[in-house]
């Protein structure tokens, strides 16, 4: 797994941990010399576009507070609406406790936490299921860290509606969209683990499909550019299998521009569909 | 009388401290950890009541703590244990098991002798709290 700091692109974000690190750190040496005060408040909100590294960073962040003593495990559990809320009455509660049992001596990542509230149907379970969170974000602190993760303006309206849960969250942390030149550099590190490279032409493709891919809808971040580069490999492969036998080194772990190119992406008249 | 039964039952009562370093060394084994209850203590009453479902995926003694203190609240005056299942292949058995909340008074048990043919004795235990109706044995 990588250090937060091999991380690209993010900034804010790894400010942001940086402070809160040094601000644990402190603490925990103050606690050493049994200087008295409460502990920080760990749990987080996560909100940015999808694809911008948040369940990453959020995986780097249990290592941390594992290594500096706030949590007894540094496991993430990584859950969704659907793993917390029943389907009818009484299911819920127990549900909830379940995971939370799973959770403890760790951090639970909720993912898409504004799914838990709908305020169009006050029946829905999912109240029960924010109630339970917070009475153990309250009363387990030392137990248990929280991270709610989800798209930004819709997360602000889940936190007003729950202003409850949004007071005991003491970092909100936003994560930014990525650059092209970042996208870039993520997609080399991509290719890097998968084995392949670019030949020039394709590096050039790659980087004007990533312009024309983050004006479409539905583009998400790094997540994009790893199903690109799962396109191309898929391509390559193709392209590279009728001359399999004798096949050189080189053949098999350059892309080229043309396994870049046929993307729907520069299709013109194409309406632009998901992850084309 | 002081029930005996699993490990360290002839040591005083563990604290919840200890129990969790117990629960802590069973999870680390990857042993599932459950809990359950009863108030027949017979020593063949192998089977007691469980008390949730056993908690796989369980990483910390927390969750597990959690649960004996729900567990006390419900059943304050029965025998409460702990177990440790091994799922490994080969084991797939209880690893360990022991008991973490007993009533205060422990009436223990009773030692019948029966006279069967030709003067030969047979003797049989019964806890001595199992002739009250089953929920009424221990207050």
């Amino acid at each position: 797994m990588n250090d937060l700091t091999q991380l690209i692109g993010l900034a804010p974000v790894k400010a942001r941990i940086a402070q809160v690190t040094a601000l644990l750190a402190v603490d925990s040496a103050r606690r050493d010399l049994g200087l008295a005060g409460t502990p920080p408040g760990l749990h987080m909100s996560f909100t940015g576009n999808p694809g911008t590294g948040k369940t990453t960073v959020a995986l780097e962040m249990a290592g941390i507070l594992h290594r500096l003593g706030y949590s007894r495990k540094g496991h993430l559990v990584s859950v969704t609406r659907d793993d917390l809320v029943g389907q009818y009455i009484g299911h819920t509660a127990p549900k909830t406790r379940e995971v939370l049992k799973r959770a403890m001596g760790g951090v639970l990542f909720i993912d898409e936490a504004y799914y838990l509230y709908r305020p169009e149907n006050e029946r829905d379970y999912g109240q029960e299921a924010i109630e339970i969170l917070l009475q153990v974000m309250e009363n387990q602190r030392e137990d248990l860290v929280v991270i709610l993760a989800g798209y930004k303006d819709r997360m602000d309206r889940f936190f007003e509606s729950n202003p409850g849960l949004s007071s005991r969250i003491a970092h909100h942390i936003d994560f930014p969209d990525y650059s092209g030149e970042e996208l870039s550099r993520i997609a080399d590190l991509m290719l890097d683990r998968m084995g392949y490279t670019f030949d020039e032409g394709a590096r050039v493709a790659f980087g004007r499909y990533i312009e024309r891919r983050a004006t479409q809808p539905h583009f998400a971040n790094a997540r994009s550019v790893r199903n690109a580069l799962d396109r191309a490999r898929l391509r390559h492969a193709s392209r590279v299998f009728p001359k399999l036998a004798g096949a050189d080194r080189d053949l098999l772990v350059t892309l080229r521009a043309e396994d870049i190119l046929a993307s729907r992406v520069f299709d013109d008249d194409s309406a632009g569909g998901p992850d084309a | 009388m002081r029930i005996t039964q699993g490990a360290f039952s002839f040591l005083p009562d563990l604290t919840d401290e200890q129990i969790r370093a117990q629960v802590d060394y069973c999870l680390d084994k990857g042993w599932a950890v459950s809990l359950e209850h009863t108030d027949d203590i017979h020593p063949r009453n192998t089977y007691w009541e469980m008390f949730g479902q056993p908690m796989f995926d369980l990483k910390d003694a927390a969750g597990a703590m959690a649960e004996l203190a729900a567990c006390r609240a419900t059943f304050p005056a029965r025998y409460i244990r702990v177990n440790a299942f091994d799922a490994s292949r080969g084991w797939e058995a209880v690893r360990l098991s022991f008991i973490v909340n007993r009533p205060k008074d422990e009436p223990g048990l009773r030692l019948r002798r029966t006279e069967a043919e030709g003067r030969v004795q047979r003797y049989s235990i019964e806890p001595y709290a199992t002739t009250m109706p089953e929920g009424r044995r221990y207050q």
